[in-house]
This record gives C-alpha cells, sequence and structure tokens, in this order.
C-alpha cells in the first residue's frame, strides 16, 4: 500500500512532546499529521513518572522553559486537567544535613531571582507538609509551581483534542528532500506524507530522525528506572525528593546515579525514582539499581519499608551533551524543526516546546529566545562523549 | 450431607476460635482464613477501592490478590494462603487496606 | 555434601520434584524452594497436615505417582542431598555476572545465581540462596476471560476452587456450576459432586466430541481415554447435566452469586438467541485453559516462545545454567511434568558434573514428553473459548479486577487514544496495573484489544517489601566489590 497524503506539518512521534507539538500547530491553523512506528506513548514517555518540575532547574534557559511551559500546562489543564490526572501537587526538596540545607537555600534564592517561587522550609513545618517524613530532617525549599500529570494520557489526550491526524504503527524511513534541499515530507512504511515542515519529536531516536535528513545530532539514551508501591492512601503528598537529585540531574557522569524521587499519585500507587546511566539501550532488570532507589526512598520515608513493590520499569531518558534539548529549525534543511533531547524534563517542557515551534512556524516572536536551543549548535562529527 | 472432610476421611484437630470484626467464629487448625470464613458462610471480606464492590476467593492459589484481608493489623493478606491460629483478629477490608 | 555442585530447584509441582529427585539421585545437592507448606504443586496439592485426612487419595489421580515422589524426596533430605524449602515464594532469581565465569560447560558459573524469597504466609522476612545453576518449574494459573458478574464473591477460577477442596477441604457453597472449557473442569466437577456439592450444570464452550475425530493422538494416549471415561460414568453417576456448546453469559446477584445465564453457541461461537437459560446457583467454578508463569525466566532473560518458555531436548533454557520444566515450557499436565523435570534432573546433574549428558538415560521419559506434548497440542485444538467471547463483555464488565477498568474504557483507549498494543492499554487504563499485574485480564485486555497476548515484563515474580528491596543481594555484592 501506497498512499500520499498532504498536509502542512508531520510531527514524527507520538509522545508527549510530539503532541505538544500538534497541539499547538493545528491550534495554530496548521494541518498536522502525527506518526509513529509504535502507539502513542510507546517510547520515553510511556517510562516517564509525569513530572513538571521547575525545583530541579538551575537559573538559565531550561528553566525559563519550565517556567513557560508550566503556565501552559495550567492553561491547558482547564479544557483536559481531568484526563491526564493534573495536579498541582508541589515539590518538597529535602536536605538530609545542615550543610545541604544552607547550599539548598542559596541553590533557591538563585532560582527565585528567576522567577520561581520556592519557599524555605525549617525543621518543623517540613512535618505540616509530609508527615511521613524521616524524623530528624532540617529543613527543605518548597515549590508550589512542581506539577504533575499521568504521561502517558497527557500525550494521548492532547493528540485528541489537537485535531490532528494520527497515524501509528508507522516507521518513518526517510525524509524527503525537494532539490533545493528542503524539506518535501516523509517516506514511512505505508507510504509518504508531503509536507513542507518535518518536526522531529521521536525522542531518544531523535538522532536517526535527524540523520535520515543528512544532519548530526547528538541524542543519546540515559537509562532510568521507576519503582512502583502497591496502591496507598495519600501518604506522600508532594513530589518530594532528597536536595543531590538537583546535583545529579546536572551530572555529566556515565556512572549509576540514583536520589530518591518520591510521589504519591492520583491512582494510589507511589513512584519511586530516579536513576540515571549511561549503558545504551539496556533493558536488563539491575537489581543494584532498584536497592538503591528502594534504599534511598525508605530512608526519606521509614514507612516505606513494609509498602509492597509491585514493579519496577525502565525508560530511556534522551539527552544532547550540555542537556539541553534541541528546539527550532534546523538551518542545515530548511523545513526540519526539531523537538527532541529533553532528558528526563520532557513531559514537562512539551508544552513550551509546542508553543515555540508553533510561533516560529508561525513567524511570530516567540515568548523565549530559541537560541539557547538551537539544534546546529554542535559540532558536525561524531560525538565524543557518547562514543 | 456429605462434606469434603467426610470424602478426605479427616478427623481434624479441635477446632479454636477467631474473629471477624470482633465477632467470634471457629476455625479448624491447618485451615486458612478463606476456608474458615467460608465455612462460617462468609464469601466476601473485602471491598474494592474505586466502586466498593465486595470481593471473595477467585483464583484460590494466591495469583489474584482478590481475597486481600486484614489479619491481626496487617493489611492486604491473601486468605486463600494465610494459616489461621487460635486467637487471630481477621477484619474485612476497605479500599487499599491502609485505612483510606 | 557441601562439595557437590548445588541446583536451585523453584517449584514443587510434579515437574519440580521429579527434577528435585533425580538431580539429587545423580551427584548435585539439591535446594528445593515452594510457595506451599506441602509439597505437591496445584495438582498434587495436599491437605493441610492438622485436618488429618485419612484418605487424602479421594481427591486425587495417580496417587501412586505421587506417595513415589513424596518418598523418594524424603529420602534425599534426609541422606542430605536435598534441601527442601517450604513456604519460600520466590520474587527473583539473580544472575551474578560479576562472578567469573569459567566453567560455562557445566551449566554455568560457581554460585552463578542468586534465589530471592520471602517466607511464610506474610512475605515479609527475606532468604537468600545461592546456586550454581536454577531449574525453573514454576507451573502454571488459570486463564479467566471475563463476562457480566465475573468479579462476585461465588465467582472463582475452576482450579481455585479445586485447590480450595484439595488443600483445605472446603467449598463455598451448596450448588455449583462448573464453566469454561478445557480438561480441567471434569475433574473439578466430578471432584466438587464427589464432596457433596450439588453440581448443577457442566458448561463447556467446546465441543469435546471433536475430540474423538483426533483418532491419532487418542491411540497414542490409552490412559488417557480411559481418564476421560471414568469422569464421563462420574459425571452421570453424579447426575451432572453437561452441555457443550454452551457459555455462562452472565452471573446475578447483588453482593454475592446467586445465579448464572447460560447459553448456547452457535457454530460461529455466538450466542444463540432464545437458547438463554437461567442456573440457580452460589458457585461458579470457572476457567478457560491454562497460563505459564514465565516471570522468573523472563527476568533472567531466558528466551520465550509465545507465552512459554523455550527449552531444548534437555529442557535446558537459552540462559546458561538455566533449565526449566512442566507448565512454564508449556501447558500439558501432571504427566507430561514429570517427564520433564525427570528430563532436565538428569541433564542438569550431568552437566553440573562435568559429564556430557546422555539422552539414552532418559529414553523412556523422552517418549512420554512425545507423545503428551502431541496429545496437548491436538486438545488444544478442541478445547477453545467461544470465538466471540469479546461480545459479552459489555462496556461495563469490569475487566481489570485489581483497578476495575471496564471493557469500554479500553475500547475507547484503543478506538479514541491511540492504543495499538496491549502496553498502551495499559498505560491509558490503568488495566494490568493493579496487585495481580495483568495476571487475570492480561489474556482478556489483549483480546479486547485485539491484539496477541505477549508475555509482559515482571521484574519482581511477587510484590515485595521496600524494606527487603532495600537490601537484597547487597551482602554478596559486598563480597565481590
Amino acid at each position: 500500500m501506497s498512499k500520499r497524503l498532504t498536509c502542512d506539518v508531520v510531527v514524527v512521534g507520538a509522545g508527549v512532546v510530539g503532541a505538544a507539538c500538534a497541539f499547538y500547530a493545528a491550534r495554530a491553523g496548521l494541518d498536522v499529521v502525527v506518526v509513529d512506528r509504535g502507539p502513542v506513548s510507546g517510547g520515553t514517555t510511556g517510562a516517564g513518572e509525569g513530572n513538571l518540575l521547575v525545583s530541579d532547574k538551575e537559573p538559565g534557559p531550561e528553566l525559563d522553559l519550565a517556567l513557560l511551559s508550566g503556565r501552559l500546562w495550567a492553561q491547558l489543564a482547564e479544557e483536559i486537567g481531568e484526563f491526564v490526572e493534573y495536579e498541582a501537587k508541589g515539590g518538597l526538596v529535602v536536605a538530609s544535613t545542615p550543610g545541604g540545607l544552607t547550599a539548598l537555600g542559596r541553590f533557591a534564592e538563585d532560582q527565585r531571582a528567576a522567577g520561581v517561587v520556592a519557599e524555605p522550609v525549617d525543621g518543623d513545618s517540613l512535618y505540616d507538609l509530609e508527615p511521613h517524613l524521616a524524623p530528624g530532617l532540617p529543613g527543605g525549599v518548597y515549590y508550589p509551581q512542581d506539577c504533575q500529570v499521568m504521561p502517558a494520557l497527557a500525550a494521548a489526550h492532547l493528540l485528541r483534542v489537537s485535531g490532528a491526524r494520527l497515524l501509528t504503527g508507522r516507521t518513518v524511513t526517510d525524509v524527503l528532500l525537494k532539490r533545493d534541499g528542503t524539506v518535501d515530507g516523509v517516506r514511512t512504511s505505508l507510504g509518504d506524507i508531503l509536507a513542507p515542515t518535518v518536526i522531529n519529536a521521536a525522542g531518544t531516536w531523535g538522532g536517526e530522525l535527524a540523520a535520515l535528513a543528512g544532519v548530526a545530532l547528538p541524542v543519546l539514551p540515559r537509562r532510568g528506572f521507576v519503582l512502583v508501591t502497591e496502591p496507598l492512601p495519600r501518604l506522600v503528598r508532594h513530589k518530594v525528593y532528597a536536595a543531590d537529585y538537583v546535583a545529579d540531574v546536572a551530572s555529566d557522569s556515565a556512572a549509576l546515579q540514583t536520589s530518591p524521587v518520591v510521589e504519591g499519585t492520583a491512582a494510589g500507587p507511589v513512584l519511586i525514582g530516579a536513576s540515571r546511566e549511561r549503558v545504551g539501550f539496556d533493558r536488563t532488570f539491575s537489581l543494584p539499581v532498584v536497592r538503591a532507589l528502594a534504599a534511598g526512598a525508605t530512608k526519606l520515608f521509614p514507612f516505606l519499608s513494609d509498602v509492597r513493590a509491585m514493579r519496577s520499569y525502565l525508560g530511556f531518558r534522551p539527552y544532547l551533551p550540555d542537556h539541553l534539548p534541541a528546539i527550532g529549525p534546523d538551518p542545515r534543511v530548511p523545513g526540519l524543526v526539531h523537538a527532541c533531547g529533553h532528558e528526563g524534563a520532557g513531559i514537562g517542557l512539551a508544552t513550551g516546546t509546542g508553543h515555540l515551534i508553533a510561533q516560529l512556524l508561525g513567524g511570530k516572536t516567540p515568548d523565549l529566545d530559541p537560541a539557547p536551543f538551537r539544534p546546529d549548535r554542535f559540532p558536525d562529527f561524531p560525538d565524543e562523549e557518547g562514543a | 450431607m456429605r462434606t469434603p472432610l467426610d470424602l478426605a476421611e479427616a478427623h481434624p484437630d479441635p477446632a479454636f476460635t477467631v474473629t471477624l470484626d470482633g465477632r467470634e467464629i471457629e476455625a479448624l487448625p491447618g485451615q486458612t482464613v478463606a476456608a474458615a470464613l467460608w465455612s462460617a458462610g462468609v464469601t466476601s471480606w473485602r471491598t474494592t477501592r474505586g466502586e466498593g464492590r465486595p470481593r471473595g476467593v477467585f483464583c484460590g492459589i494466591g495469583v489474584c490478590y482478590d481475597c486481600l484481608v486484614t489479619v491481626n493489623d496487617r493489611p492486604n493478606q491473601r486468605a486463600c494462603l494465610v494459616p489461621l491460629h487460635p486467637g487471630d483478629a481477621i477484619r474485612t477490608q476497605e479500599g487499599t487496606g491502609h485505612d483510606d | 555434601m557441601t562439595d557437590r555442585p548445588h541446583l536451585a530447584v523453584i517449584g514443587a509441582g510434579p515437574a519440580g520434584l521429579a527434577a528435585t529427585v533425580t538431580a539429587a539421585a545423580h551427584g548435585v545437592r539439591v535446594t528445593l524452594l515452594d510457595s506451599a507448606v506441602q509439597a505437591g504443586g496445584q495438582f498434587y496439592r495436599q491437605p493441610a497436615a492438622e485436618l488429618h485426612a485419612g484418605r487424602p487419595q479421594a481427591l486425587h489421580h495417580q496417587w501412586r505417582t505421587w506417595e513415589r515422589l513424596r518418598d523418594a524426596l524424603a529420602r534425599h533430605v534426609a541422606a542430605g542431598r536435598a534441601t527442601y524449602l517450604t513456604d519460600h515464594h520466590v520474587w527473583f532469581v539473580e544472575r551474578r555476572l560479576n562472578q567469573q565465569p569459567g566453567t560455562a560447560d557445566r551449566g554455568g558459573p560457581r554460585g552463578a545465581f542468586t534465589v530471592h524469597a520471602l517466607l511464610g504466609p506474610e512475605q515479609e522476612a527475606p532468604v537468600e540462596v545461592t546456586a550454581d545453576a536454577v531449574l525453573l518449574a514454576t507451573g502454571g494459573y488459570e486463564k479467566v476471560l471475563p463476562f457480566p458478574g465475573w468479579t462476585l464473591p461465588g465467582v472463582l477460577t475452576a482450579g481455585g476452587a479445586q485447590a480450595m477442596l484439595k488443600g483445605t477441604l472446603a467449598v463455598s457453597g451448596r450448588t455449583a456450576v462448573v464453566a469454561g472449557t478445557g480438561p480441567l473442569l471434569l475433574p473439578v466437577a466430578t471432584g466438587l459432586a464427589a464432596a457433596g456439592v450439588e453440581v448443577a450444570a457442566l458448561v463447556e464452550s467446546a465441543d469435546p466430541r471433536a475430540f474423538l475425530r483426533r483418532t491419532r493422538a487418542l491411540a497414542a494416549q490409552p490412559g488417557k481415554v480411559a481418564e476421560g471415561a471414568q469422569y464421563a460414568a462420574q459425571l452421570l453417576r453424579h447426575r451432572v447435566k453437561l452441555l457443550t456448546r454452551h457459555t455462562v453469559v452472565e452471573a446475578h446477584g447483588d453482593e454475592r452469586l446467586e445465579a448464572v445465564t447460560v447459553a448456547a453457541l452457535d457454530t460461529d461461537g455466538r450466542v444463540r438467541p432464545g437458547t438463554e437459560r437461567r442456573i440457580a446457583c452460589d458457585t461458579l467454578a470457572v476457567g478457560h485453559g491454562m497460563l505459564p508463569h514465565t516471570d522468573l525466566a523472563e527476568t533472567l532473560g531466558c528466551r520465550l516462545d509465545g507465552l512459554h518458555v523455550q527449552v531444548d531436548d534437555e529442557q535446558r533454557t537459552d540462559v546458561p545454567g538455566i533449565w526449566a520444566a512442566g507448565e512454564t515450557t508449556g501447558i500439558g499436565g501432571a504427566a507430561l511434568s514429570l517427564a520433564e523435570g525427570h528430563i532436565a534432573g538428569r541433564s542438569a546433574a550431568a552437566r553440573l558434573t562435568g559429564a556430557e549428558p546422555d539422552p539414552r538415560t532418559w529414553a523412556t521419559a523422552a517418549k512420554s514428553r512425545t507423545g503428551l506434548r502431541e496429545f496437548f497440542a491436538a486438545l488444544d485444538t478442541v478445547y477453545a473459548p467461544p470465538a466471540r467471547w469479546t461480545d459479552l463483555v459489555t462496556d461495563d464488565t469490569v475487566v481489570c479486577r485489581c483497578e476495575e477498568v471496564t471493557g469500554g474504557a479500553i475500547r475507547e483507549a484503543v478506538a479514541r487514544l491511540g492504543a495499538g498494543d496491549v502496553r498502551t492499554v495499559k498505560l491509558l487504563t490503568r488495566a494490568a496495573m493493579g496487585w495481580c499485574q495483568g495476571r487475570m485480564c492480561g489474556p482478556a485486555v489483549a483480546g479486547l484489544a485485539g491484539c496477541e497476548l505477549t508475555p509482559s515484563r515482571r521484574p519482581f515474580a511477587r510484590p515485595v517489601p521496600l524494606g527487603v528491596l532495600a537490601h537484597a543481594g547487597e551482602a554478596e555484592d559486598d563480597e565481590h566489590q
């Protein structure tokens, strides 16, 4: 079968970033087709926790994007919030030592200057916010802007209300170029889709899609495990994590890092992250990693010791060498637009990403300067770090 | 009427007393919570956390987790696996079993 | 005995027992871990000792075989060749990759595996057993397809009714209907009837007479033919009405089961309108076949063939040091499990002691294995749920019992939200995300989504307390730093 479709924009990838790109582009009046080799939310989106976080980001372009994205998620929540389990639950970052608290306080001060609401919490108030935390913790910082969605539902419902056409189970085998080198659409396993604009929202596979268009984009996978407990009442009210998490997120190390991130969900189970390691696309279950997650979580919330882990899943966060996503037109191939490499923050940053791209496609002045996210910011040779 | 005990020519040790939500019921040594509750005419001891619907034994071999019950304040025990001891306190369980 | 190579056998049903007694007799130290209090598995499930059953064989078939296995295990335990750990619930088998390989030809390096178990019915305290090789005999569990009312108390799996009867001499009511499809329904119906339950009907969706046309498979298994004839005679004696090409379309009741509606099926597997009839009952024992437990094997990285573990002629999986036998390698009943367990035990014993196994030593078992696999393959073509079972699942029928996800929600995920596979249906609906991790609803979710049932990844074969997980395998990892 070779059916030829024509539209304004082809989005490659039916994860949350692709869904958000489709949503904002379609709302801007463009005719959008979303194509994915698998189902909706089949990649990193389906393996995520659904964090919409500002708390873990230091001042800079990613934080600006997170703040914009957070405002957009709040607007979206009015339309689809109940379907995607949107919860403005707030984040609580906990220090384990007085020294750690001082460092965390300084970090929060800088964030405040960048527009983040970050409220210092002393040792006593900590337990008003989270009564089941381990005793004796010196304090932390509360971030009311941190929110959560159920990521697979978020992608599915964004696509549903976007009005875009969704074509799952089709693999993009080529990016079609005109003679002048501009984009003409994509070739898929089930026919061509013609469009002057192709958005690369292929997540961890974004580098491969870029290569089909003849350009390099050094997207690499960073593996993460998540533990899921038996259903519980709301014993963990916020997203709670140890201050070390911020350092791990920003780290460049290939070695395993785990810092406990614990949160209750609307559905009942508590989710426990977050591990980060660079092991390629290895899907082997790792007891040492999951053990470290369990140890961290039970240290933070001792009651969890008696709670049962039901399952564990893993995903691959797509990251770029400088830990910023690639967002915007690729000057090397006119018509190719990137929206990938969001590492562990893709759910949160999806809305801002989609919104900025829609503004750029419409010739509008973007709400944020997209320069730090330029997709051609990496030297055009194989990346040393991932080699 | 013939019973399974007749069929297997069982001569159990003397029955003892346990409680279900404070009410005394008799149990035979070696019986699981589920067997004792069945013998007492009880087929449901849990309600679901979504719709509050009654549930009891389904798979009978510990796989389905439908027969969850609280025994001696320990929630989410599988009634089809847990044996009873004299004085055990069985409580019907609602929702997650964690007092929500 | 401690210098003998060490084989851990998981599961004390027919396959695990046969493997244990065979390996222990041939130079291997065996640790047999089982979740039950008494050996036997589902097929030879024994009444609790305190019930002092004088005639437990009244609940069983092939009792002599059981006695031989039981006595052989006791002898090996007494001689120190086997350790038998009851009430050990294995949640994970760890492949210890930091061990130096070196004896891969002998099944794997020494101490290559750690078996992680939880102790006792509470399953709170951990136990770790290190072994040179592992034999998975984890058995199977029953598949049940949903229909309106199937979550009512009083509706239970056919195997569950049998397990409660065999293990605790208990029945859930006075009047039962046994329904579904498959060879298990006959012993369940006759067992309940013998135990004093009035069995109002045996409702089989297949037409077992079709089996008579499979003369080749039948002729090869005269024992099975005789077994079938015995059941038929017992059904007659207990006046159990046999309704073939019928199905239960709904279970009725408010707080518990009060009646079922059964109906005849047409040749396409659809309910024939106007044939519905209501049967009063307080128990419905229902099953649609069996599924293998493959979680431990899957997490170890063993190759699966469809839904079961793939093994070679020696019952080896493709992971060095891991053998598998019994239902986990394909559903085929107790006799096949015994043959496979025997072969696996022979092979593991030879390889672990550095010898090349000689297939001639298990020629009888191999012959029996071939015949029984053919027999069960033929059985599989006869016994089948109604082809249109999904028609019975109304939009408000609960499909995922744990998370209370309805048929309508699953259909919507497929039709409106772009779920193209079982995993996405799960993500979008929470079906299969609850306590049983999709073991009960998996086949139904796949069927409603129009996909083939594929094995789920379940890194934990059973829920494990986070406090246990936080220290699991810690001691050995420190040792090998």
